[in-house]
């Protein structure tokens, strides 16, 4: 095999987390090498206008995401099923080349409720912890809002987020989400422009006593520079965003935030289509030396490294720390184990809304997350779930991503699915029509999980990551609680006609419909090496010179998109590196 | 998107040497219904992947899944068949953004998602070889032939999965074809449907424009500008 030149840091996957990484190691000094199993992409000339504007290439193909054909994963509803491959994409969409998903999602740019991260003991606390179920395993992040606020603060700074404070310091802000953990400072940009149908949500929901608010948006608001001196342009509200590369430079990427900077530095490397196959470790499994890759040729490459960061997205981070035998695998049967522990994802449901004619929503004036209005009022705790008996909540959105007519148009109920009955419908709400969503949380429990797969391989003939998941009853209670309240503003739109989506019980998780990429959980952070593969500065408690970042942290799954989390905890890790563990490299927690 | 294998030129010659009658003639000219305008645009396309059979079926269920009437254009007009045909010789068609490694659980719950062994190409010709069969036996001609309303009957059967196909379930096939459909019908025009932004025009989306700055400042009044293509065409 190939050996290359020893590096200090090797990072797996060059998306959010491993940009950020990398340009807070190289600041150091240090040497660092990332590896992406992609190609190199860039906002010109991968995404520029007008090839970028093609529904059917990115938004129906997926020219963006990874290719299934090449590696998947397979799902199965149950333990002592057989799992069958994700053949075609549906549920959530992987991310691929460099800027990963990043360069496709939306930009709804969350904090976390302060309860969130430490939602076991807030739980237990305020309703007792009989009132989770048996099998329900939340549990604490090991890291609390306070410590966090700066990092969550930085990541916001670095993609000029767009928004409305609600609470600057314990001190309430007009217009803003009065629910939120209390920030230092306002957003770096002011909110995005509402668009009509956002509008027309919010003015109902005032109506009807809840608290909307701007959706916090890394689709920037105006020309901003960011504090690595990148710059970012205003959004002009094209309707391209979830599925597209941003051709405006104004959804914050790594690409238009912090790979001008980082791809400058000489002590930073990067080698696309390099496939990443496992971590190495030293003959007693304590210590990484090192990755073994996949080139472009084809030859498997030995890396050896000081610090190995797995930066991949959160499936695949899951697959790789099975694939390199780091930590113990999750055992279902008796609960131990932690790698693929506490698997979760997210609920949603969504009332398409119909107008008459004389209300023109024109959903193609839209930004993937800029515009959008919010009630948080049923979100993590922040209300009473005593009477309910449910765990979690999430928010209620109003407003449409887009009007691409492919994927977005929405027909009214009992319209047939094709002929003259439904081009008239088409042709008549097409312009009239916008969206009410609930976008909710997923519990931890001991019968989901994820480990590799007995049967199916990718390309290289490594087993493909396995999901054992389906809805709980906790969710079901959730998706229903929030779906009336959703209703209710819906009702107070005065629309002339409205169509409810969602799960009920006795239902199985379908993976054909898209939901969210926030999937979540399976090298979980926490406090006690038994129930997590991380201590709280993402380092893994078994080889302590390997991080591990992103949402495969979670240790449930919360209301919120995940990447403003993320980008956080990537912070507050890459702090614990530079000024701990590069000082003595160690454990940074003794178990 | 699209990786070209080595042999295409070769094979598209021969394809193209293959279909030699032009489309409409195969079914008489009157068997797919005279809607406003549906009749001429096809035939200057010659199919690269569909054979001539194959071709009648697809341009006379298009025009049932998308009719042309006063609402606006059908898809066959809008050059919806040509399409599907382009799209079955890309990557899309060969079914390489797919996982299809077996084995194939085809009996899985439906939930769990595709598991067929079918690529978009070959669930087409199995597809439509079995509704041929069908429509034979039942009605003793072809698809295309069927009258307009016998046409929507037997893609009713195929949507609700009353017709029991050799081979391939016909609510796969059926789902394939409709979603297709839209597709063509909805993209772009470069990719051979949508004809002169047909669809766009209809509906009131914009096309390619994708800059409302200054329109976010006045919510709820009408967009005036009609649609433009990725290419530049306006309509």
């Amino acid at each position: 095999m190939k050996r290359m030149k020893p590096v200090d840091v090797v990072i797996v996957g060059f998306g959010w987390t491993g940009a950020i990484i990398g340009l807070e190691l190289v600041d150091t000094g240090l040497e660092v090498l990332a590896l992406e199993r992609g190609d190199y992409r860039d906002t010109s000339p991968d995404f520029s206008y007008p090839g970028i504007i093609d529904e059917l290439a990115y938004g129906i193909r997926g020219e963006l995401f990874q290719p299934l054909a090449r590696e998947t994963v397979t799902i199965r509803h149950a333990v002592g099923e057989t799992a069958v491959p994700y053949r075609q994409y549906g549920s959530f969409l992987f991310g691929n080349n460099v800027g990963g998903a990043g360069t496709h999602w939306n930009g709804q740019h969350y904090r976390p409720s302060p309860e969130d991260l430490e939602f076991h003991t807030h739980i237990s606390r305020r309703y007792g912890a009989k009132f989770m179920p048996a099998d329900m395993q939340i549990q604490d992040y090991g890291v609390g809002y306070d410590e966090l606020e700066p990092f969550l603060e930085r990541f916001e700074s670095i993609c000029g987020t767009s928004g409305r404070a609600g609470n600057i310091g314990g001190q309430m802000q007009m217009g803003g989400n009065p629910f939120e953990g209390p920030r230092q400072h306002d957003y770096p940009n002011p909110p995005v422009a509402d668009t009509y149908g956002a509008k027309l949500f919010a003015d109902a929901a005032r109506a009807v006593g809840f608290h909307p608010f701007p959706q916090p948006s890394s689709n920037a608001s105006r020309p901003y520079t960011n504090p690595y001196g990148v710059r970012l342009g205003p959004c002009n509200l094209c309707g391209f965003c979830e599925r597209f590369g941003c051709f405006m430079y104004s959804k914050a990427s790594p690409q238009t935030t912090i790979l001008p900077v980082l791809m400058r530095k000489p002590n930073f490397a990067l080698r696309t289509n390099s496939h990443v196959l496992k971590v190495n470790l030293d003959s007693a499994g304590k210590r990484a030396t090192g990755v073994t890759y996949v080139d472009a040729q084809g030859q498997q490459v030995e890396q050896p490294a000081e610090l190995v960061i797995v930066a991949a997205f959160q499936m695949h981070n899951v697959r790789l720390m099975l694939l390199s035998g780091i930590g113990k695998p999750y055992d279902p049967a008796s609960g131990s184990g932690v790698v693929g522990r506490n698997y979760a994802y997210q609920m949603m449901s969504s009332i398409a809304v119909f107008f008459d004619k004389d209300v023109a929503i024109n959903p193609f004036i839209a930004a993937g997350s800029g515009g959008s209005q919010i009630v948080d009022d049923f979100n993590s705790d922040h209300f009473d779930h005593g009477p309910h008996g449910f765990v979690g909540g999430g928010y209620i959105i109003g407003g449409q991503t887009g009007g691409r007519p492919i994927q977005q148009l929405a027909v009214p109920p009992g319209t047939p699915g094709w002929g003259a009955a439904w081009k008239k419908a088409a042709k008549e709400s097409y312009l009239h029509t916008t969206s009410v969503g609930t976008h909710g949380s997923v519990m931890a429990y001991r019968d989901r999980y994820l480990d590799l797969d007995p049967t199916y391989k990718d390309a290289f003939g490594q087993p493909l990551l396995r999901i054992t998941f389906d809805w709980h009853d906790n969710e079901y209670k959730m998706t229903r609680f929030l779906s009336d309240r959703a209703q209710q503003v819906v009702d107070r739109m005065k629309p002339r006609q409205s169509s409810l989506t969602i799960r009920q019980p006795g239902g199985h998780y379908d993976i054909r419909q898209y939901q969210t990429t926030h999937t979540t959980g399976g090298v979980v952070m926490g406090t006690d090496p038994a129930t997590s593969a991380l201590n709280r500065y993402l380092q893994s408690w078994d080889v302590p010179n390997v991080f591990v970042t992103g949402a495969s942290a979670f240790p449930q799954n919360m209301g919120y998109n995940p990447t403003g989390l993320i980008g956080g905890l990537t912070y507050w890790s890459a702090k614990a590196i530079r000024e701990n563990y590069l000082k003595q490299p160690g454990p940074l927690v003794q178990a | 998107m699209s990786s070209q294998p080595p042999s295409r030129s070769r094979r598209d010659f021969i394809r193209h040497s293959l279909v030699t009658v032009p489309a409409l003639g195969l079914f008489g000219g009157a068997a797919i219904a005279p809607g406003r305008a549906s009749a001429a645009a096809p035939q200057a396309y010659a199919p690269r992947y569909f054979n001539a059979d194959e071709w009648a079926f697809m341009q006379a269920a298009v025009d049932r899944l998308i009719p042309a009437d006063d609402t606006g254009p059908g898809a066959l007009e809008l050059g919806v068949a040509e399409f599907i045909d382009r799209q079955m010789d890309d990557a899309y068609g060969r079914g390489e953004l797919w996982y299809m490694q077996g084995p194939f659980a085809p009996d899985a719950p439906a939930t769990l998602g595709y598991q067929l062994r079918f690529v978009p190409r070959d669930l087409y010709r199995a597809g439509i070889k079995a509704v041929e069969q069908w429509c034979e036996k039942q009605h003793g001609k072809g698809f295309a032939a069927l009258a307009p309303e016998a046409r929507d009957q037997v893609l009713q059967q195929l949507e609700h999965g009353s017709i029991s196909l050799e081979d391939v379930p016909a609510t796969a096939f059926f789902g394939l074809l409709l979603q297709n459909t839209k597709e063509g019908y909805f993209a772009d025009p470069m990719y051979g449907g949508n004809r002169g932004m047909g669809s766009w025009k209809m509906i009131g989306f914009p096309g390619a424009r994708a800059d409302f700055a200054d329109w976010i400042e006045q919510p709820g009044k009408a967009y005036p500008l009609g649609p433009v293509s990725i290419r530049g065409d306006k309509a």
